[in-house]
C-alpha cells in the first residue's frame, strides 16, 4: 500500500513538472499517428468518391429553408399513415376480442359456475383491460414503428438531430438531446435511457427531465381518439384524418416546444451551466434493409411495448372493476370520487372521470381511454351502451364513444384540455422508476415527476378560464 | 479480398457450420472477447451476426448504451461477447465511455475487436491507438467496407496490420462478408497463435514521453504482470481520478495478480 502512494506522489511531482499541457500533448500525437496511418491505408478514387450523392442530399435535407419543413412533412405523413392505416385492423381486433370472445367467456365462466364477483374480476376486469389494449395499441405501432426504424435505419435520425441541434443549444441544452427526444417519441422509459449518451450529468439530467414531453406511445391513441371526434368532425370527412393527424402533430410539436422552455429554464436556474460542444457525425445514408427494419419494429419494439402494456393493463383492469364495484352506501368508490372531485377538475375544463382515470392508469398511459369510457358509463347509468357495470368496453365506433363522451357532459374544451393534460401529466410509473434508477437520486425524479402535472394544470386552467371567459 | 472471401467460402477449416450461435447461453465459455470502437460502425451487426441474438442496431451514433452479452462456439471451442458502448475515445469521463474503457482494462477480455467505419478511417483510428496502448490482444475489424467501395475508398487491409501491428480483417458485417475472416482472426489471438506487437505512440514530446517511462516504471515494479502500465502511467499524470482510486486502493494490484496467474496457467 505503501508503494502505492508512492506511485501517486511520483505522477503528482511528474505532472507539476510538465505542466498542464499533457492531454493536448497526447491527443494531438494521437490523432497526428492516425493520420499518417490512415492516409496510407487509403486509396481514394476521387471521380467516384465525389459522385456520392449523399452530401448533396444532406444539403437540403439538413439546409435552413428546407430542413424543418421536410422534418414535418415526412413526420406528418408518418402520422397519417398511422391513424387511416390504423383504424380498420384496430376495429377488426375490436370485433374478435371485445364483442365475440367477450361474451364467449362471460358464458363459460357462468357454466363452469364461476361466481359473479370472479368473473367479473377477471374477464370484465383483467381480460377486458386487454382484450382494449392490444386492439388499440396493436395496429397503429405495428404501422408506425416500422416507419420510423426505417427512417432509423436510412440514416435519417440524425440528420434530425443536426437540424434541431442549434435551437437546443439556445435553450442551454445538449444538440444529443434532439435525439433522446427522438427515442421519447416511442417510449419515454426509452428516451431516459438513451439520455446515458450525454456526457455533462447537467444536460443529461435536462434530457432526462424533459423527456416526457415527448408524447410516448402510450399517449397517441387517446390524441388520435380526442382529435378525431372533437377536432376531426369540424370538417368534411374526407378532410378528417388529415385535421385529426394535424391536431396530434400540433400537440407533439407543443411538446418539443414545452421541453425547449423547461430545459431553458432549468438551466437557468437550478442546472446552471454552458451547453457543451460535442460533433455530431451524420454517417451516410444506408439503403435499408425491409426484412431486418419488419423484424426489428415488429419483435423487438412493437411486441416490446405491447408485452409492458399488458403486463400493466391487467391488474388496472382489475383495479378499475373493482373501484365500480365496490360500494359504499350504494355508491361505488369510482361515483363517490368523481363526485367529489368534479368541481375542482371542472376549473381546468377537465372532469372527475379524467382525473380518476389518470391515477388508475399511472402503470400505463395505454388504459386511460377505456377507463375514462367505463367510468363516465357507469356514473351515467347507460348500461345499455356498454357491456354493464363496472366493464371497461371499446366502444364499437369512433361516433359511439362520442355520444358517451358528449352524454358525459364532454364539449369541444373538455377534449382540448384532455389533449393538453394527456401531453402535461406525470410520467407513467416505469419511466419514472428509470429516471430513479438512471439518476439515483430522489430530488430528480421528484421534479420530472411533479414538473409536468404543475405545467399541465396550469396550462388547463389558463384555457378552460380563457374559454369561460370568452363565452360568457 | 473477393479471393479470399471466396477461397475460404470453399475451405472445409472455414465452413460456415463451424459457427454455431449461442445467443445468451454464456456458461462456460473459454474466451472472453470486447467489442469496442466509434458509435455507428456496425459492432452491434457484428455482434448479432455472431451471437445469433437481435441487439437493436440502428444507423445513428450512441444507439448501444449499456453493454450486452452473447456467445457463440467456434473450432469448438467457446466465446463470450461483450458489446461495449460505441466512444470517440476513451480519455473524456461520459457514462459510456467509462464503461467500455473500465471492461477493456479491468474486465481483461481474450481478444478485444475493434469495429472500424472504413469511409473513416482516420478517425476511428485514434480509438483504435488508443485502446492499443491499453491491451495488446486486438483484431481489428474494418467494418462497412461495401459502403466505402461506394465512396471510391479502398482500404488496405495489409499495411494497416503491418502499422498496427495487429490482425486486420475488411468485412461488411450486415452481410455477412468477412466474418469468417474474423472468427479466425479472433481464434488465433485467442489462442495465441497470433501474437501481437501493437503500435504504440511514438511521437509524444520529449519530456512527456520520459515522465511517463519513468512512472510506468514505478508501476510495473509494484503491479509485476501488468501490460497497460504505460496507459495507466498516462492516465495517471493526466489526474485521472478513477485511474487515482484503482491504484490507491489497490483494485489494480487485483488485476495484476489475476494476470500473472493466468498466464501461468496457459
Amino acid at each position: 500500500m505503501n508503494l502505492n502512494e508512492h506511485i501517486l506522489k511520483e505522477a503528482n511531482k511528474l505532472r507539476f513538472q510538465i505542466g498542464e499541457n499533457i492531454h493536448d500533448a497526447v491527443i494531438s500525437s494521437i490523432y497526428q499517428e492516425a493520420n499518417s496511418i490512415a492516409g496510407n491505408a487509403i486509396l481514394l478514387d476521387r471521380k467516384k468518391h465525389a459522385k456520392v450523392i449523399d452530401s448533396k442530399v444532406d444539403r437540403i435535407v439538413t439546409s435552413k429553408t428546407w430542413g424543418f419543413a421536410i422534418m414535418f412533412a415526412l413526420l406528418a405523413l408518418v402520422f397519417w399513415l398511422t391513424v387511416e392505416g390504423a383504424n380498420v385492423p384496430s376495429g377488426m381486433l375490436a370485433s374478435l376480442l371485445v364483442d365475440t370472445l367477450h361474451p364467449f367467456l362471460k358464458s363459460v365462466a357462468t357454466q363452469i359456475g364461476f361466481p359473479w364477483w370472479l368473473s367479473g374480476v377477471l374477464i370484465d376486469g383483467a381480460y377486458l383491460a386487454l382484450a382494449w389494449v392490444i386492439s388499440v395499441m396493436l395496429p397503429p405501432m405495428a404501422i408506425f414503428f416500422p416507419l420510423f426504424t426505417f427512417l432509423e435505419d436510412l440514416g435519417y435520425l440524425p440528420r434530425v438531430a443536426f437540424n434541431l441541434d442549434a435551437i437546443f443549444r439556445k435553450a442551454g441544452a445538449h444538440g444529443k438531446q434532439a435525439l433522446t427526444m427522438s427515442m421519447g417519441f416511442g417510449c419515454n422509459a426509452a428516451g431516459v435511457v438513451a439520455a446515458r449518451i450525454i456526457d455533462s450529468p447537467r444536460e443529461r439530467i435536462i434530457a432526462i427531465i424533459t423527456n416526457n414531453f415527448s408524447l410516448c406511445n402510450g399517449r397517441w391513441p387517446t390524441q388520435i381518439l380526442i382529435a378525431s371526434i372533437f377536432i376531426g368532425t369540424l370538417v368534411p370527412p374526407l378532410y378528417s384524418g388529415m385535421v385529426t393527424a394535424g391536431a396530434v402533430i400540433t400537440v407533439a410539436l407543443f411538446g418539443i416546444l414545452l421541453s425547449l422552455i423547461v430545459s431553458r429554464g432549468l438551466s437557468n436556474t437550478i442546472l446552471k451551466g454552458e451547453p457543451s460542444s460535442f460533433s455530431l457525425e451524420l454517417p451516410p445514408y444506408r439503403k435499408p434493409r425491409l426484412l431486418q427494419i419488419l423484424y426489428t419494429s415488429l419483435i423487438d419494439r412493437t411486441l416490446f411495448v405491447l408485452w409492458r402494456a399488458i403486463v400493466f393493463a391487467a391488474p388496472a383492469g382489475v383495479l378499475i372493476w373493482l373501484t365500480a364495484n365496490i360500494t359504499i352506501d350504494d355508491k361505488s368508490i369510482a361515483h363517490l370520487f368523481t363526485v367529489w372531485s368534479d368541481p375542482f377538475a371542472l376549473l381546468f375544463g377537465l372532469n372527475g372521470v379524467i382525473l380518476l382515470a389518470y391515477i388508475i392508469a399511472i402503470p400505463a398511459n395505454e388504459i386511460v381511454i377505456p377507463t375514462i369510457l367505463m367510468l363516465t358509463v357507469q356514473i351515467l347509468g347507460m348500461d345499455n351502451l356498454g357491456s354493464g357495470s363496472g366493464v371497461m368496453f371499446e366502444a364499437d365506433s369512433v361516433s359511439l364513444t362520442a355520444d358517451i363522451l358528449v352524454a358525459g357532459g364532454w364539449t369541444a374544451l373538455t377534449g382540448v384540455c384532455l389533449m393538453l393534460f394527456s401531453l402535461l401529466h406525470n410520467p407513467c410509473s416505469t419511466t419514472i422508476y428509470t429516471i430513479y434508477k438512471e439518476t439515483g437520486s430522489i430530488k430528480w425524479t421528484v421534479l420530472a415527476t411533479i414538473i409536468p402535472i404543475i405545467m399541465g394544470f396550469t396550462l388547463c386552467f389558463i384555457v378552460a378560464q380563457g374559454y369561460y371567459f370568452l363565452i360568457n | 479480398m473477393q479471393n479470399t472471401t471466396q477461397q475460404c467460402a470453399s475451405c472445409t477449416v472455414h465452413n460456415k457450420k463451424n459457427l454455431e450461435r449461442l445467443g445468451i447461453e454464456m456458461e462456460d465459455y473459454n474466451f472472453l472477447i470486447a467489442l469496442a470502437g466509434n458509435p455507428n460502425t456496425g459492432k452491434s451487426t457484428v455482434f448479432n451476426y455472431l451471437t445469433g441474438l437481435h441487439q437493436h442496431t440502428g444507423n445513428w451514433p450512441g444507439k448501444t448504451v449499456s453493454r450486452a452479452e452473447g456467445a457463440y462456439i467456434y473450432s469448438s471451442k467457446k466465446y463470450k461477447l461483450i458489446d461495449l458502448p460505441g466512444t470517440y475515445s476513451l480519455l473524456s469521463t461520459s457514462a459510456d465511455e467509462e464503461i467500455a474503457r473500465d471492461f477493456i482494462l479491468f474486465g481483461q477480455p481474450d481478444v478485444t475487436v475493434i469495429v472500424l467505419d472504413a469511409t473513416r478511417l482516420e478517425r476511428n483510428l485514434n480509438l483504435t491507438l488508443q485502446i492499443l496502448e491499453i491491451t495488446e490482444r486486438v483484431v481489428v475489424c474494418v467494418n462497412l467496407a461495401d459502403e466505402a467501395k461506394r465512396h471510391g475508398i479502398t482500404v488496405d487491409p495489409k499495411y494497416l496490420s503491418e502499422r498496427l501491428g495487429v490482425p486486420v480483417v475488411l468485412a461488411s458485417a450486415r452481410q455477412g462478408d468477412g466474418m469468417q475472416e474474423l472468427l479466425a482472426a479472433v481464434e488465433g489471438v485467442a489462442t495465441g497463435e497470433i501474437t501481437c506487437k501493437p503500435h504504440r505512440i511514438s511521437s509524444l514530446p520529449e519530456e512527456i514521453r520520459k515522465a511517463i517511462e519513468q512512472l510506468s516504471a514505478k508501476i510495473e515494479t509494484s503491479f509485476p504482470g501488468l501490460p497497460n502500465s504505460r496507459w495507466i502511467a498516462l492516465r495517471l499524470l493526466e489526474g485521472d481520478q478513477r485511474m487515482i482510486e484503482a491504484v490507491g486502493s489497490g483494485e489494480l494490484s487485483v488485476l495484476a495478480e489475476a494476470l500473472v496467474q493466468s498466464t501461468n496457467v496457459t
